[in-house]
């Protein structure tokens, strides 16, 4: 593309630099190029070919393979460990996130005040977030251990746990749903709240004073003044919260593999169990297509909401 | 209000909030205390329910350590992901650098499309890839190879830096280039000897986050990566200090700790840049 026609070299070199020189359009594609060609390359093409396996019957060791139609998606719409992923995904997303939007609020407010030791407070509270996940993870697999873990010894302690009693946090179904929708939450509460704190400070101050002087209570200044405000920053902050958990495995995967008998099953980890671990190529493929969706709904989302800021601006 | 009133209120409210405080803390905070209790306890005192485990009821011991970093190959994997860390931040600002420069200068409504459709492919998660680009490569020989990791993980690295080093590009005033080019540089001279000098504190925020990045980065690893020489800190510990019946909980969580504390340090220094790429437009 950039190289000159073999038919008349001179010219059409001497023709690319001169335009080059006045025309800046020729710099900005050069310096977009290579950036755009590895997208491309690597976002671009594996999600070609992820539309092409789910339409085949490619696995690990397969050489040849064949156009199969929608039969993986059939499959998959058959089995029961999909709709139980699903069901699994949609809980884990949904509660997760709407316990994070609640406390990111209640914590960005308690942080938007100035106070001594605010700088090692929000480092201890960044934490989950800046620290690699699938250690955190860990962290948390010890504190669930079934023999030693520290909740319930805390419990105990507390007395409100029987002599009989000893949950198995990470082995019962619905406690191991609970304990991966708390570390979720541990996990991304950290950046809802800063992000939530970048648009509480960028409320003026003088609709906070306008507001005092005419006599607003707290919850008043906060349900009329504050929310309305902060408003599209907490829409953003949620729907990246909603992307990210919806198609992330770490969590799950590090934590419980899926089980006990799947219910803490979600569809990245059954993608991966499926594609990765069971060389179902085509099955694997198919099942993270399932997750597309909701990615493509956040991002027109996010965009939407951009634009209408901008536009307000 | 009497002035009584007011100062109580304020009491009261500083109260709350440190209450509210001291709870958020507490729960975000407490697994990494944990970790650092854990490390260095003996293993008898963690595998006796009946003792106190907020406690050192054996005296701290390095065992674990010693165990981490002689028995184990915690310190290839530390290196490994310096390895591939350099090289990924080597590739993204060799590519980032130069887009952003563009999509920052470029006039024209497509221009401000092609930003964002880049900082879109940011959000494609690894868990919609990882099924090709495990036979992707395979077919390249790279499987059990840090190369892979190397190949790939740009693919988040340069949408992500891109947008970022627009937006530090967009700062800075087109009045300085138009200067220089007056002054007989051309466009890309301008670019090199009067942007690039002045926007360290952007290339060194690039360079943080496509560090951090990699650092985090567990899925494609996992799918890559088979043998534990060639595994990453973030893959290593979960996967191979977890096989097996008998867990090490002491040394794992000294790895946990050890490798989370400087990237959590390192990356708080630049979180507001990071926010602020993500709420560009809905902020204000």
């Amino acid at each position: 593309m950039l190289r000159p026609a073999p038919k008349d070299k001179s010219a059409a070199r001497g023709g690319f630099f001169a335009r080059m020189a006045d025309d800046e359009r020729w710099l900005w594609r050069f310096m977009l190029a290579p950036a755009v060609l590895y997208i491309v390359a690597l976002v671009g093409v594996p999600f070609i070919l992820s539309l092409y396996y789910s339409l085949s019957n490619v696995t690990v060791a397969s050489r040849e393979t064949q156009f199969v139609g929608l039969e993986n998606f059939s499959r998959i719409l058959d089995s029961p460990t999909f709709w139980r992923a699903l069901r699994n995904t949609l809980i884990f997303t949904v509660l997760s996130q709407a316990v994070v939007l609640v406390l990111a609020n209640a914590l960005a407010i308690a942080l938007s005040a100035d106070f001594r030791g605010k700088w090692f407070v929000r480092f201890l509270i960044l934490l989950p977030w800046v620290a690699p996940i699938s250690l955190g993870s860990i962290g948390w697999l010890w504190i669930y251990d079934s023999i030693y873990s520290v909740i319930n010894w805390t419990a105990r302690a507390a007395g409100l746990l029987g002599p009989a009693e000893w949950p198995i946090w990470l082995g019962q179904p619905n406690l191991a749903m609970t304990s991966i929708i708390i570390v979720q939450v541990w996990r991304m509460l950290p950046l809802a709240t800063v992000i939530i704190l970048a648009g509480l400070s960028s409320i003026p101050q003088d609709i906070h004073d306008a507001a005092a002087v005419d006599g607003a209570g707290f919850w008043r200044h906060l349900i009329q003044i504050t929310f309305p405000l902060v408003m599209p920053i907490m829409l953003v902050a949620l729907l990246f919260g909603v992307v990210f958990t919806f198609t992330d495995m770490i969590v799950v995967f590090v934590l419980t593999r899926g089980g006990p008998y799947d219910t803490t099953q979600v569809l990245a980890t059954w993608a991966y169990f499926t594609g990765i671990q069971g060389g179902d190529l085509a099955g694997g493929a198919a099942i993270s297509l399932f997750l597309f969706p909701v990615l493509v709904a956040g991002a027109v989302l996010i965009l939407r909401l951009a634009r209408r800021a901008e536009i307000a601006a | 209000m009497t002035p009584l009133e007011a100062r109580a209120r304020r009491w009261g409210g500083a109260f709350g909030r440190t209450g509210l405080l001291m709870f958020f803390v507490s729960f975000l905070a407490f697994p990494f205390y944990w970790m650092l209790i854990t490390t260095f306890k003996t293993t008898q005192d963690l595998h006796d329910i009946t003792n106190n485990p907020y406690l050192f009821n054996d005296p701290p011991t390095l065992h674990h350590l010693v165990v981490l970093f002689e028995d184990t190959q915690y310190l290839q994997w530390l290196a490994n992901t310096g390895l591939v860390g350099l090289a990924v931040v080597a590739i993204t600002l060799l590519l980032a650098l130069p887009a952003g420069y563009a999509l920052a200068r470029m006039t024209g409504a497509w221009a401000q499309t092609l930003g964002v459709a880049i900082f879109l492919t940011y959000l494609v998660p690894p868990t919609i890839l990882f099924v090709p680009f495990s036979r992707i490569i395979a077919a390249l020989g790279l499987q059990d190879s840090l190369w892979s990791l190397v190949l790939v993980y740009p693919s988040f690295t340069v949408p992500f830096c891109s947008w970022l080093l627009m937006g530090f590009f967009k700062a800075i005033p087109r009045d300085l280039e138009e200067a220089a080019m007056v002054d007989g540089l051309s466009r890309l001279g301008a670019f090199l000897k009067v942007v690039m000098p002045i926007s360290l504190a952007g290339v060194l925020t690039a360079v943080i986050f496509t560090f951090t990045l990699v650092t985090q980065e567990f899925v494609y690893g996992v799918t890559f990566i088979t043998s534990s020489a060639s595994y990453t800190v973030s893959v290593g510990v979960p996967t191979f200090l977890v096989r097996g019946d008998v867990y090490f909980w002491g040394s794992m969580m000294g790895a946990c700790l050890i490798a989370s504390v400087p990237i959590a340090i390192v990356y708080n220094l630049f979180v507001d840049r990071f926010v602020a790429g993500f709420t560009v437009g809905a902020g204000k």
